[in-house]
């Protein structure tokens, strides 16, 4: 995957490296096993301080979207989620909030704001719907 | 060799009656990328040149590699890469490269004569100045982006093949933000600020705060580097953050606080720009 690192952003580096390699675990264009570049390889693709992307690799191992084998490398974990329904919801909320309020001010209807996240939903990993649940 | 790369200890300039550098204080891990920042006129390149032992301190001392600066030894020297400010000679390109680089700069360049020359004093076009330390004032002024480019990949390619430390001074704080994984920041000759880049990141923090009542309290802190006003907002800079000190923000009234990102260049202004010396 191809990271596009902005360093006068207000976003620290590190971050903007978790924030991109998880939307594109989310998008599929890293999928579990995949390996990641080495701390190396990636610093002097991006001309970044390799103990920066040390400190993004450590931040997605956390949070577990990748893990690490001595020796081996970094690789893309299965993607985790949270085992109660009640906790997704409760960190999609505020997704969904920043969502409807750019929808609303920009006057679209529901079903328009609904018809607009289908498109792209096909885009995206989303977890088959389970039947009865 | 000790575990620094670079020391100073009480490190003082006097220039007449004027103190340029005042007691400071330097030790500089190897491997490290250490970013130097500072207004002009703080004493950047004043300490730099102390620490190479081209200029005499006044008082205290300083060591590269070990060996105190003023009495560097030819073999140590050999180790020291140094680019002076404004002098675009980079040490750690081999002949080849840098001529390729030089030769971007000149119209009339001639290659033939080049090679020639390189020839003539057995010079290999492969052969590269290896160094253990480097040393660069500012070496990125005036380069066009594409080199500047350069440069900085090969800061970030020096550190990880060959296990060098660097030491730099800069006013473009995006490329330091890049390499660097350890900042200093000098004031008026004081070292106020000598801590790895996260660190400052961490402890230097803007933070919004809202006042729904539309009064503005005085916001007098302990560490406070900066207040803006817009409304019944302020955006408040404090030094030695941390997440407690929240709770004073609202203690003032605040109803929300929120601490903001920031990049190293804003944070930079606020932390250098006295509060007196504000609109």
């Amino acid at each position: 995957m191809r990271f596009n690192i902005n360093p006068s952003s207000a976003e620290p580096i590190y971050a903007q490296i978790t924030r991109q390699a998880r939307e594109a675990v989310a998008r599929g264009t890293l999928r579990a096993g995949d390996q990641l570049p080495t701390v190396r390889e990636l610093a002097l693709e991006l001309v970044i301080n390799p103990n920066t992307i040390a400190a993004a690799y450590r931040e997605m191992e956390r949070i577990g979207l990748v893990h690490t084998r001595r020796g081996r490398g970094t690789f893309v974990a299965e993607i985790q989620s949270p085992a109660s329904p009640g906790e997704r919801r409760h960190h999609l909320q505020k997704h969904v909030d920043a969502l409807l309020t750019e929808a609303t001010l920009l006057g679209l209807s529901e079903e328009e704001t609904l018809d607009a996240v289908r498109t792209v939903a096909g885009k995206y990993l989303l977890r088959e719907t389970k039947k009865n649940g | 060799m000790g575990e620094y790369v670079i020391e100073a200890h009480g490190l003082t300039k006097y220039f007449g009656s004027e103190k340029v550098v005042d007691t400071l204080e330097l030790a500089v891990p190897r491997g490290t990328v250490y970013g130097f920042l500072g207004r002009n006129g703080a004493g950047k390149t004043t300490t730099i040149r102390m620490l190479l032992g081209l200029l005499h301190a006044t008082r205290g001392h300083c060591a590269l590699l070990g060996c105190d600066s003023e009495e560097l030894t030819p073999p140590i020297k050999a180790r020291i890469g140094y680019l002076a400010e404004g002098h675009h000679l980079i040490s750690w390109m081999n002949i080849g490269k840098h001529a390729e680089f030089l030769r971007s700069y000149y119209k009339a360049w001639d290659q033939t004569w080049f090679n020639d020359t390189i020839e003539r004093f057995g010079l290999d076009p492969k052969k590269k100045i290896t160094s253990l330390l480097l040393i660069m004032d500012d070496p990125t002024l005036g380069l066009d982006p594409v080199v500047r480019y350069d440069v900085l990949e090969s800061i970030v390619t020096m550190i990880q093949k060959e296990s060098c430390t660097v030491f730099f001074s800069s006013h473009n704080l995006a490329d330091v933000e890049r390499v660097a994984d350890r900042i200093g920041i000098i004031e008026a000759g004081v070292l106020r600020s000598d801590c790895p880049l996260t660190t400052f990141k961490d402890s230097v923090r803007r933070v919004r705060c809202l006042f729904r009542n539309g009064q503005r309290p005085e916001l007098a802190l302990p560490g406070l580097l900066r207040v803006s006003w817009l409304q019944n907002e302020a955006c408040v800079t404090l030094a030695r953050f941390e997440e407690h000190r929240l709770d004073e923000l609202k203690a003032l009234g605040a109803d929300e606080v929120e601490i903001l990102d920031a990049s190293l260049e804003e944070l930079f202004i606020d932390y250098t720009t006295p509060l007196s010396g504000r609109k």
